[in-house]
């Protein structure tokens, strides 16, 4: 089951490679293996107890600005 | 929360609907490929909402559905044959020819749950005279975290640690339901994690060989609407291409560092689809240099002979969207969530699950 939720990485121990990730409270630990970029701050997408990406927020805004341009709704 | 309310938003989901029901005109059926996708539109009732020309189907998208009972009766043996075995959660109650692993946990087999694999390496760490043995199901997006374990025990010199496996891959399974031609399809709404490993790249040949749009979705209301969307543009305007539109998570290219560690300990091999049968290159099994962690090689277990499916569950043709769960004669009858019959129905993220869980009278 794949979790769409992104939470924020508030800690990491490089050498171990786990991360602790805050989703709005709750705190869960994931291997950083796959995204050995990510940093203190960055939003993850986690699966499995793994991060598999780090969240893009540029494209993030940009899907939504391409929402709201396409429904034609003001800024 | 963060990246999540946004895609939430009601009053532009219900806007994203009239505007897909606005440029929409051909019949137009799309299959979402993946369980959680299945989970997520039936949940927000999107199915529902949609013009009548437009169908959504659900595709081979569950890990645990698409296990074939001959791979559930062989987990089963080597978990009885003295090991500790490991599996994620979703596994224990889908039934085997004979019993699942739940029953055989209740009556004393050593299964136990894990969360990550790292979990089950940690549990053979702390029990050196005991075999570890992880039970490896799931696709692209799981196939990295098995062979990060692989590779993890190695660095560490664990070496009562090894995996059953019979991890799969989407794009063959994709090839294969098409090339059965039994589905009239319009478009793919691709899976979103799966991708953010393996990116779009993949599905090219969909577009290229099939002429059938392809679109990578995020998971939430807004993702799946927008989606939508896009693949009814394509349909509209005689298009195929592959877009993205989780474009948050997932690349063109996908996560190369995750690609690197699924070829370093895995190559493909033909695996057993529960209701599509063998499917060429469709598998993934642990490469030579890590054959000293695959079980199968092992453990010499005696499997008794596999039953075929139960009486009038539908399962495989679900699997194959041909069917829809209600089309089911045991459907909500004789098979519930608290009484499964077939894997669809155990499953969370199983089609019939979902279609049951979240029913609209």
């Amino acid at each position: 089951m794949c979790v769409g939720v992104p939470g924020k990485i508030v800690k990491i121990d490089k050498e171990s490679q786990m991360a602790e990730v805050d989703f709005e409270g709750s705190t869960r630990v994931a291997g950083l293996h796959m995204v050995p970029e990510a940093k203190l701050g960055d939003y993850v997408i986690i699966h499995a107890g793994f991060a598999i990406r780090t969240l893009n927020e540029e494209e993030a805004k940009e899907t939504l600005k391409l929402l709201e341009d396409l429904l034609e709704i003001p800024e | 929360m963060k990246y999540l309310s946004e895609f939430r938003d009601p009053v532009l989901a219900k806007k994203l609907t009239q505007s897909i029901k606005e440029i929409s005109r051909r019949k137009t059926n799309l299959m979402e490929v993946c369980g959680t996708h299945t989970v997520a539109i039936s949940k927000s009732g999107i199915r529902q909402v949609m013009p009548e020309n437009i169908t959504l189907l659900s595709g081979p998208g569950c890990p645990v559905c698409v296990t074939a009972n001959s791979d559930l009766d062989k987990a089963i043996a080597i978990a009885k044959s003295g090991v500790i075995f490991t599996t994620f959660g979703d596994m224990l109650k889908v039934p085997s020819s004979y019993s699942s692993l739940g029953e055989e946990k209740t009556v004393g087999v050593d299964i136990r749950v894990v969360y990550s694999t790292l979990d089950a390496l940690k549990i053979a760490e702390e029990n050196p005279d005991r075999d570890v043995v992880f039970y490896a199901v799931g696709f692209e997006t799981t196939a990295p975290t098995i062979a990060i374990s692989l590779m993890e025990a190695e660095r560490r010199g664990i070496k009562n640690y090894s995996i059953y496996c019979v991890h799969k891959i989407v794009p063959p399974a994709i090839r294969a339901l098409l090339d059965l031609g039994e589905l009239g399809l319009e478009g793919f709404i691709c899976p979103g994690h799966v991708s953010a490993i393996i990116g779009s790249d993949p599905y090219q040949f969909i577009t290229d060989e099939y002429q059938i749009p392809c679109v990578v979705a995020g998971f939430e209301p807004l993702d799946i609407l927008q989606t939508i969307y896009m693949l009814v543009k394509q349909v509209e305007d005689g298009e195929a291409k592959v877009e993205i539109q989780y474009k948050r998570s997932v690349s063109p290219e996908g996560n190369k560092i995750a690609q690197e560690m699924m070829d370093k300990v895995f190559e493909t091999a033909d695996a057993e689809w529960r209701g599509i049968g063998i499917i060429p290159g469709s598998g993934l099994k642990v490469r030579e240099d890590y054959s000293h962690f695959d079980a199968e090689k092992r453990f010499d277990v005696d499997v008794p002979p596999t039953k075929p499916d139960p009486p009038g569950c539908s399962c495989g043709e679900i699997l194959r969207g041909i069917k829809f769960p209600y089309d089911c004669q045991l459907f909500g009858q004789a098979c519930t969530p608290e009484r499964p019959i077939g894997p669809c129905m155990v499953s969370s993220e199983g089609c019939c699950a979902a279609y049951y869980r979240y029913r609209r009278a």
